[in-house]
């Protein structure tokens, strides 16, 4: 390249950058954006109730459990990305099993065998039920997994998160709904 | 296997960098053992990314669920044909697909130039390289096609239902892909010309041919994601003006108007900075293309979400568009053209109103695909353009592009001679007046519908008639059979096959886009509905469990007024363990004029009642059939000539030179 930078050409060059620099910053909006993220319907409703069978034997049914704050997993063996948040629901639980929150895992188009082999490699020790035939699923208008929905102690629906959850996110909507009721 | 997958994504890498640095260095400082160095080096790149993907399909087809993407993307229950393809199910695979095709690419033009090598090579090998880096720098960082689970699943969750419903998933995506990456070919010989500083007229021709194959491929992609579509979704329709498949189209059209203004600059040294900014812009809007539907920015059929790749693609998006079209303003005064139009009824004259219309449609369709992300950028409100914009403004540019390549190839280069132009377009205009009439006469109301089948037929009318003169006139000349004149006139008269494809398409577009039918009808069993002239009878549900779904198939006959059966549909709904939602299949009574199309909407009861809807296409097979010849035309206008060597070719090629009306370019 042995052509000079005359002014014309530093004109010119300029121009193409600003033009690019234009249009690489309009497409940088979208990127901060999770197109798949909609507001939930159902968040501000009570949670619709349900009575699954647990993994470890018995029943359990979500009305029962009025008064404390329930987060639902809804989680599968072959989910990776249900892996991915495991730390972070272990945590949730070891933190707050005493101050009134249960984290329940609802285990989605599964088998029973794989489910329990999950469970005891991942260390899970809060309560898991099966949703044999995705009834609980589709009431809950269920995208995929994971999904996690946060119901507070009057059973109402108050967070709605798509994909892993993070430990931290979390804890500050479960303090903030144990400081409510206090 | 992980591992393995994982070290071969390394090695690949070294080896791609290393051919960067090789032939950059090899081009700067003229020494050509580096450069060759590097050359070799492409089919070592190639090698290692035939062994990664290899690597992958085992590892699918082992089951090998600790490898992270096996886990997400196939169960032990899929069948084998699904667990293969799976390797361009989901983001992370189809990018080991991506780097290798880009790696056969590189190793080709390696091959093609092992001996006789323009000047600009060694830059345009830098920039294939450069771009293979770029790849092969994502599959080992942002995106990590062998990332492993701590724990692996007892099973794995299988490949999204719709993209283990039909075999063309087999196709579909490798053709599209090799037609998206191919243009990285011409945009290396493109910025190596530029880079080099000479041979600016040289590149177009080295690359046109290559420029034909890509092109082939991409339409067949594109032609196979529409078949997909039609055959797999269920909605009786085969293009929805979904982003990511205006995306796939803008490429498309770029070329198609590179692959004519070409011919200006081959023969009357035009438009060369018309040429380098569509070849540059073509792979700009393939870059941008992959950026919109795998930088987690859509959301679309398409899409691949949970992905963070997007920044590393916009970057490099910044790059190519600050690469070329810098190097473009550098460049500047070379690319100047002396030769301006002798007259704008001319074949001349008819290429740039080509270009013109093809860009026209390129913006409009750009436009309307980024309208909503700049809308959203500028004001945070979320609009979207759906296909009424892309079909009342495409429309007319699309019926104006059928009219001019219905007149254009009768058309002298230079000079214009209207009368003789006139003389050849009797019989097509004839042609095109009688099919407007009887389309008018069957009852069509709608003027573009009849302006769209007359000009068909004038395109395809023409095509015939200027094939058949070129026949004639080789036949009375050299008393040569009638194949071996086809073949010396190759180049226009595979144009004129691709025209002959067009009109077809465009007859199978029109017809099913303004005189399709459809309704809906809710059906207890031994229930009949009368349709478009038949009986549609249900006669009940089946169910049948297979290892990975359960299939419930609604039998429908299909019966004549008068009560006799003549066909039976039997739609679907599949129903996949990890998903909430069945997975409709339609089934479709394919024929020449029309398709009777069954799609279920729901089941009552069991099956003792069911919804469906009916769609009545008609022309639908002519768009496959078109869209088959066009690529036909291009795979033999790109098919490698054989070295003349006998005095009488010369003297027939010669000859040729002297004939610009008839001979050379389409």
């Amino acid at each position: 390249m042995r052509a000079r930078l005359t002014r014309r050409r530093a004109l010119l060059l300029g121009s193409v950058v600003a033009v690019v620099a234009v249009i690489v910053g309009l497409l940088s909006t979208g990127l901060g954006r999770d197109p798949s993220v909609i507001a939930s319907p159902l968040i501000g409703r009570a949670a619709p109730n349900f009575t699954l069978p647990q993994l470890t034997g018995g029943k359990l049914t979500l009305s029962k459990l009025r008064g404390q704050i329930v987060v639902i997993n809804f989680w599968a063996s072959w989910c990776a990305q249900c892996q991915d948040e495991q730390a972070a629901l272990n945590q949730t639980w070891q933190k707050f099993q005493d101050s009134g929150v249960v984290v329940l895992g609802v285990d989605f188009e599964d088998t029973a065998g794989d489910a329990r082999s999950y469970v005891n490699s991942a260390g899970v020790s809060y309560p898991v039920v099966e949703d044999a035939a995705s009834r609980t699923a589709l009431v809950y208008g269920l995208r995929g997994v994971p999904e996690t929905f946060v119901v507070n102690q009057a059973g109402r629906i108050v967070d709605h998160v798509i994909g892993p959850i993070s430990a931290g996110s979390v804890a500050n909507q479960i303090n903030s709904l144990l400081q409510k009721s206090t | 296997m992980g591992q393995l997958g994982t070290y071969l994504l390394v090695l690949g890498l070294v080896l791609a960098g290393y051919g960067l640095v090789a032939s950059a260095v090899g081009a700067r400082t003229d020494r050509p053992a580096l450069v060759e160095s590097a050359r070799r080096c492409a089919f070592g790149v190639a090698a290692v990314l035939v062994a990664a993907n290899a690597t992958m399909v085992v590892a699918l087809l082992r089951n090998d669920f600790a490898v992270r993407y096996v886990a997400e993307n196939s169960a032990i229950q899929t069948p084998v044909f699904y667990k293969a393809l799976a390797l361009w199910g989901a983001d992370d695979g189809s990018l080991l697909l991506w780097n290798l095709i880009l790696a056969g690419y590189i190793a080709a033009v390696a091959l093609r130039f092992r001996r006789d090598r323009p000047s600009m090579f060694p830059y345009a090998l830098s920039v294939l390289f450069t771009v293979q880096v770029f790849y092969l720098v994502l599959v080992n960082g942002p995106a990590r096609p062998f990332g492993s689970l701590a724990s692996p699943p007892a099973d794995g969750r299988g490949p999204a239902p719709l993209l283990q419903n039909h075999p063309l998933m087999a196709v579909h995506p490798p053709f599209l892909y090799l037609g998206f990456i191919g243009f990285t070919v011409p945009f290396a010989f493109g910025v190596a010309a530029l880079l080099a500083g000479d041979g600016i007229d040289q590149w177009v021709s080295i690359i046109r041919r290559w420029t034909l194959v890509v092109w082939c491929f991409l339409t067949v992609g594109l032609v196979l994601g529409a078949l997909w579509s039609y055959s797999v979704l269920g909605w009786g329709g085969y293009w929805a003006w979904d982003p990511v498949e205006n995306v796939a189209l803008l490429p498309w059209l770029t070329s198609t108007a590179f692959l004519h203004s070409v011919m200006l600059q081959e023969r009357r040294g035009m438009a060369r900075l018309w040429n380098i900014a569509l070849v540059i812009g073509a792979f700009a809007l393939v870059t941008f293309g992959t950026f919109l539907t795998r930088g987690n920015v859509l959301s679309s059929v398409h899409s691949f979400t949970q992905t963070t790749v997007g920044p590393v693609y916009l970057i490099f998006l910044g790059l190519v568009l600050l690469a070329g079209f810098g190097l473009v303003a550098w460049r500047l005064p070379q690319l100047r053209t002396p030769a301006s139009l002798d007259s704008a009824i001319s074949r001349e004259g008819a290429f740039v109103g080509n270009n013109v219309l093809l860009l026209a449609a390129t913006a409009i369709i750009l436009l309307g695909t980024t309208f909503p992300l700049v809308v959203q950028a500028v004001s945070n409100q979320q609009v979207t353009i759906g296909a009424p914009y892309f079909v009342s403004s495409v429309t007319p540019v699309f019926l104006l592009i059928l009219l001019l390549a219905g007149t254009a190839p009768l058309l002298p280069w230079r000079a214009t001679n209207r009368a003789r132009a006139l003389r050849r377009l009797r019989v097509p205009a004839g042609a095109a007046a009688v099919v407007m009439v009887a389309t008018a006469l069957a009852g069509v109301h709608k003027v573009a519908t009849i302006a769209g089948f007359g000009l068909a037929a004038l395109l395809f009318v023409t095509s015939a008639q200027e094939i058949l003169s070129g026949l004639a006139i080789g036949r009375r000349g050299s008393r040569g059979r009638a194949l071996r004149t086809f073949l010396r006139g190759r180049r226009r008269h595979a144009g004129l096959i691709v025209h002959m494809g067009l009109a077809l398409l465009a007859v199978g577009v029109i017809a099913s886009s303004s005189l399709a039918h459809a309704t809906e009808v809710n059906l207890k069993a031994g229930q009949s509905t009368e349709f478009g002239g038949q009986l549609l009878r249900y006669q009940g549900l089946r169910t049948d469990q297979q290892p990975q779904r359960a299939v419930l198939t609604a039998r429908v006959a299909v019966l004549s007024l008068a009560g006799r059966q003549v066909a039976t549909l039997s739609p679907r709904m599949n129903l996949y363990p990890a998903s909430t939602e069945p997975i409709g299949s339609p089934s479709i009574n394919r024929g020449v004029f029309w398709d009777l199309y069954a799609s279920v909407i729901s089941l009552q009861n069991d099956g003792a009642s069911a919804t469906f809807r009916f769609y009545r296409n008609p022309g639908v097979n002519w768009l496959w059939f078109g869209g088959l010849v066009m690529a036909l035309g291009g795979a033999t206008a790109a098919w490698p000539a054989r070295r003349r060597r006998s005095g009488r070719d010369q003297a027939s090629a010669a000859e040729r030179g002297r004939a610009p009306a008839d001979a050379g370019a389409r």
